[in-house]
Parts: structure tokens; sequence; C-alpha cells
């Protein structure tokens, strides 16, 4: 049945190539929520979403509309948005506070903050005789098949089988540890401020694009221009510009035959680290208070440690971007075939002195809000992919930037020197959708 | 004690021309508006002063554009770069057809100080082609103006959009 419709994905992936099926295929897109993001461990939130309890938000999984919630006893629950009588969803606002109860709408059924049904108007008269009794979970909002919380970051994933949260992340774990160290209480919390943007591209157009260290330099050439120029007009003045212009001009002073000095490391399950290139720790006052800090809750030699965590983002598959050094949060939300949508957070680090967040808070307005002027290109290049794929000019997508030249140890691949370029990053998350998509067959 | 007496000069004096001052803003505003429309980046960021701010709150709660999330945040400098990006030959986005069109209504003069600096609120429907796509942007405007020799300039202009909270279809490429 499956093969007669829809593409058969064991055979649209080359080690260096897709067929452009993988975007444009309808069926293929149903198959991928159903066998990637319906299974494996989707980010719901950050637990200061939520922080008292009642207090939910509410976050799409694959094409599950999902209810992330705090309980009385403190827990995070996820749940699907549906009531168990006719089906109508309980939450219709994106966030609030749902008081001590979870009430539907319709014909005001009340559930607790793990969906378990509470009660039911008249329940006995209306059910007596049935199987409708308390005790049948059909009466309950159904959870998420599993929930995991690491360092305050809330997954679940709506398949009962499967590895574990730490299991799934392996080594891209590091995102979470780099971002929570870099606070000196080892905790972050978020900002409560989602921007919401709109891609007209498919899901893992955005994805392949987070480690293309290829296109800095030529798509966002304008920016970094720009800001190079006014940055110097700045210091002409002054002596010396705002951080901030340094984040922009970035993207023209590190110029596209540099980008090879970088490097990505690719883990199995599609995840990936590029390494940084923005040099984010100058020695200015407020550093040095912020590293003194650090050292009074660490020490100096794990404060080094610290510090010298060498990451620009963590791309976690297949649905998470997390700029650990900026405290920058993306979430990947597949809303259909050619649409998607990204949820953009930043969080503070628990007391680092303001001026540090301030730097958070620049690249959050400059670089991921929606004025940006820098994912603006990257938008337009992915509808641009979108609508060139759609076309017959060519069925295969080429991934075969230094091809055959990647080092490979213990499973992760990493980026010859002198070729971060490499479009390994694109290869391995392709390996990791083949994996997901042909399992079972 | 001076003070005092300039108040008492600019009470009377604000009376006599008050519609002068609603005739004056207004044009300023709807100049503002034509400025922006006609793409004349350099002239729109001159109507600001040099301490000068243009502020798009991320929420309507906000109360100042200082540390906190801004969609817009940005002084003359950063109004600069936005300028200088959007003429860049390869900024590759800005470069299929699009254009604006804003209309500007319901101007209230809500503050008069006796220098003659003004705080108003007006509200703003604004139109796009992308491509060939419109969308729709729409809300109000609050302008700190300054008062200065060479006419008006803009201290603060805050920029409130209902539909600020909704997601972006694409972004935004330029003030609003
Ligand atoms: S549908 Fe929810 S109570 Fe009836
Ligand atoms: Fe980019």
């Amino acid at each position: 049945m499956l093969q007669q419709h829809t593409p058969n994905p064991a055979e649209l992936v080359e080690p260096d190539r897709v067929h452009k099926a993988v975007y444009t295929d309808p069926q293929l897109f149903d198959l991928e929520m159903e066998r990637i993001h319906e299974r494996v461990w989707i980010y719901c939130g950050h637990e200061t979403q939520v922080k008292k309890p009642g207090d939910y938000y509410t976050v799409q999984v694959g094409r599950q509309p999902m209810i992330m919630v705090r309980d009385a006893g403190g827990r995070v629950n996820v749940l699907y948005n549906r009531c168990p009588h006719r089906g109508s969803m309980i939450c219709g606002d994106v966030h609030g506070n749902t008081g001590e109860a979870f009430r539907c709408s319709y014909h005001a059924w009340t559930f607790h903050h793990d969906g378990k049904l509470k009660t039911i108007p008249m329940m006995e008269a209306g059910y007596a005789g049935t199987n409708w009794t308390r005790d049948n979970p059909d009466c309950n909002m159904k959870q998420a098949a599993r929930v995991e919380n690491y360092r305050g970051f809330v997954f679940a994933s709506l398949a009962a089988d499967g590895p574990g949260l730490l299991e799934f992340l392996g080594p891209s774990k590091i995102a979470f540890d780099d971002i929570c160290d870099r606070a000196p209480e080892g905790e972050v919390e978020v900002v409560p401020n989602c921007f919401r943007v709109i891609q007209n591209s498919n899901w893992k157009i955005f994805l392949e694009n987070q480690l293309d260290a290829l296109h800095p330099s030529v798509t966002h050439q304008s920016t970094g221009r720009a800001a190079h120029e006014v940055e110097k007009m700045i210091e002409k003045r002054t002596g010396k510009a705002p951080l901030a212009y340094h984040m922009l001009s970035a993207f023209a002073t590190v110029t596209i035959d540099k980008w090879d000095n970088f490097q990505t490391l690719n883990y199995p399950h599609g995840h990936c680290i590029l390494t940084g290139y923005m040099g984010l720790r100058p020695q200015d006052p407020d550093t040095l208070a912020y590293e003194k800090t650090l050292t009074k809750a660490y020490g100096a030699k794990r404060m080094e440690e610290i510090l010298s965590t060498n990451i620009h983002h963590v791309l976690i598959y297949p649905g998470l971007s997390l700029q650990s050094p900026l405290q920058q949060l993306r979430a990947v939300r597949p809303l259909g075939l050619n649409r998607t949508l990204t949820e953009i957070w930043h969080f503070r680090l628990k007391g680092a002195p303001e001026p540090i967040y301030r730097r958070s808070l620049a690249y959050y307005n400059l670089v991921n809000s929606p004025s940006t002027m820098v994912n603006a290109d990257d938008l337009e290049n992915f509808w641009k992919i979108q609508v060139g794929l759609s076309g017959d000019g060519g069925d295969w997508v080429s991934f075969a930037r230094h091809y055959g030249r990647d080092i490979e140890n213990n499973g992760v691949v990493e980026t010859a020197a002198g070729m971060g370029t490499s479009e390994a990053p694109m290869r391995n998350q392709m390996k990791a959708w083949a994996q997901y998509m042909t399992a079972g067959n | 004690m001076a003070k005092k007496a300039l108040k008492k000069k600019a009470l009377p004096a604000k009376a006599a021309n008050g519609h002068d001052t609603q005739h004056a803003v207004e044009q300023f505003l709807f100049r503002q508006a034509e400025v922006l429309d006609g793409k004349r980046w350099q002239d729109y960021i001159d109507l600001f002063s040099d301490d000068g701010v243009y502020w798009m709150p991320a929420s309507p709660e906000q109360t100042t554009w200082d540390g906190t999330p801004a969609i817009f945040a940005e002084d003359k400098n950063l109004m600069t770069v936005r300028m200088k990006r959007v003429q860049h030959p390869d900024a590759w986005s800005q470069r299929p057809l699009w254009g604006t069109n804003h209309i500007v209504g319901n101007v209230m003069i809500e503050k008069t100080a006796p220098n003659g600096d003004l705080v108003v609120r007006s509200r703003f429907h604004m139109m796009e082609l992308r491509r060939d796509a419109t969308r729709h942007f729409a809300g109000s405007y609050l302008h700190h103006l300054k008062k200065t020799p060479g006419g008006y300039r803009i201290r603060l202009q805050r920029v409130d959009m209902v539909n600020a909270q909704a997601p972006y279809d694409y972004v935004l490429q330029v003030w609003v």
C-alpha cells in the first residue's frame, strides 16, 4: 500500500545527495510526522514558562496540539489538548493559568493538571450503567507517552518506546550544560517573550541552513557590511562600538574563505555542533565582573572551562537550535509541507550581572526578532529553495561538499581541518532521516 | 521662579494657537509617512533628534525600550545600519518589488510642554506589497516631539501594532 503512493524513503537518500521529493512530497511529510516528530523527543518548552500550578503553554508536537502544564506537586506534564468527551480543544489560548483544574468549554467536564478526570456534571445520573466510570482511563485527557526534563528544558515523546532523552541527545546535551553552566547559579530563566515567525518552506531547509558555514558571508553580506561601516563610524567618534555591532559585522569581516576554519561535529540522530566564530569573550569591565562572579561560584579552573566552551550553536534534530553562548533558542514546528513555524526565545543566566543579559537581549532583538536584518535573507533563501525544488529542473539536491574527507570517530563525524564548510551536517541529518523513515518497514 | 513666569505666559499662547499646533503636528506626521513610503531613508532618520529612538515593543504592557525584548529598538546609529543594509545591492530579500502605503489619522495632542515639546498619539494603517503578496499592519503611534528651530524632531516614536503578537509571515524590513 505504502510503496504504491509514497516514494520509498530508502531510495531518496544517497551518501552525498538527496532526492527533491523529501522536500516536496505531501505523503512523505505525513510519514515524517508519524515516524519522526511524533516519535522522537521534541522540545516543548522551558519549565520557567510555567512557574505556578495551573500555568500552561500550548505547543504543537508533530501534528498534535499539546499542553505543557505545571501541576500542584510541581511536576510539568504534557497532555493532548483534547477533551475525552466529544473532542473539543481544552485550551484555546496560547498560554495562561487554568486554576485548579482544566474545564472544557463545551459541557464542563473538568480535569486535574495531570489530565485525570475530576468531575462530569451530574455524572452519577448521566452515566449510570455505562462503562464511563471514574476509573476508566478513556475519561482522562491523554498524556504524552513520555515526558523528560533536562536542566529545565522539557521534552515529550509521543511514542512509549525508544531511547530515553539523554541517550537521544548524546553529546548534543552539551547545549543545555553550556547554557546553564554559564549562569553562576547553574540555571537559566526564560524571558517571557516568544517571537513567532513563519517560514514558507519545508522544515528541513531551516535545519540544513543552521550548520551551513558557507552561506553567512554570502547571504548576510549586506547587513554585515552596513553594520561594519557604522561600527567604524562609531569607533572613530567614541573609540568603541557596542558589541551588538560586532555580532552583525562578523558576517562581513569573516569572509567566505575563512569559514573553512570552523568545524562542525556531527552526532548520531542528526544532531550537530558548529564551533564558535564570534569571539564573544572581550576583556571589558563587564566581562571581567562576570568572570569574577563565575569564579566565585565554580572556582577559577571550572570558570575557564565554562567560558572556553567552543560552540556557536547546537542543532538538535529534528526541531531545536540552541545558541548557548548567547542564550538563544529556536524551536521549529512543521505546520505543513512548505510551512514551518519558528518559536524564538532567549534566557537570563541566573546570577549573572545585567550587562551580560544585555548582550543576549541585543542579539535577540537584532538577529532573532521579527525585524531581523539577518534571518530576513535566510527566509528569502528558504522560500526560493522550496519554489526551486518544486519544479522539474532537477531531481537531486547535492550535499557533496568535502564529501569523503570528514573524519569519523566513534560514531562522531568531524569535519577535517580547513574543511569547516563541509556539507557533513546535511549528510548527517539525512542519514538520521532515512533511519527514522525506514525503521519498522 | 523664571519657570513659573514662563508657564503663565505659555498658557494663553497655547489656547490662542492650539489649532495651529494641531495642524503643524498633523503635517509633520503625514510628512513622515510620505518620506517612509517614498523610501527616503535618510530623510526619515533625519526626522529624529540626535538622541531619538524608534521603538516597537514586543508586547503592549511594556513601558520602556531599555532592557526589554523589542521588535525594534533603534537609535540613529542602528537606523543607519538598517538603511545601509536595505540599500546594499546584495540585500537579496529586498531586491524584488516591494512598497508600502501608510495612512495616519486620529491625531491627538496628549501633552504640551511650556517649551513647545509635545506628546502626540495617532493611529496608522499600513499596507505592504512584497512580490505578489499583500500584508496589512495597523496600530498606534506615540510621538514624543521636540520643538526645534528647524521644526519638530522625534525624541521617541513608539509603535504598537495590533498584530504585533501574531505570527509573522515573513518579517518586517523597515520601520512601520
Ligand atoms: S466536549 Fe468537553 S465536555 Fe463535552
Ligand atoms: Fe543565515
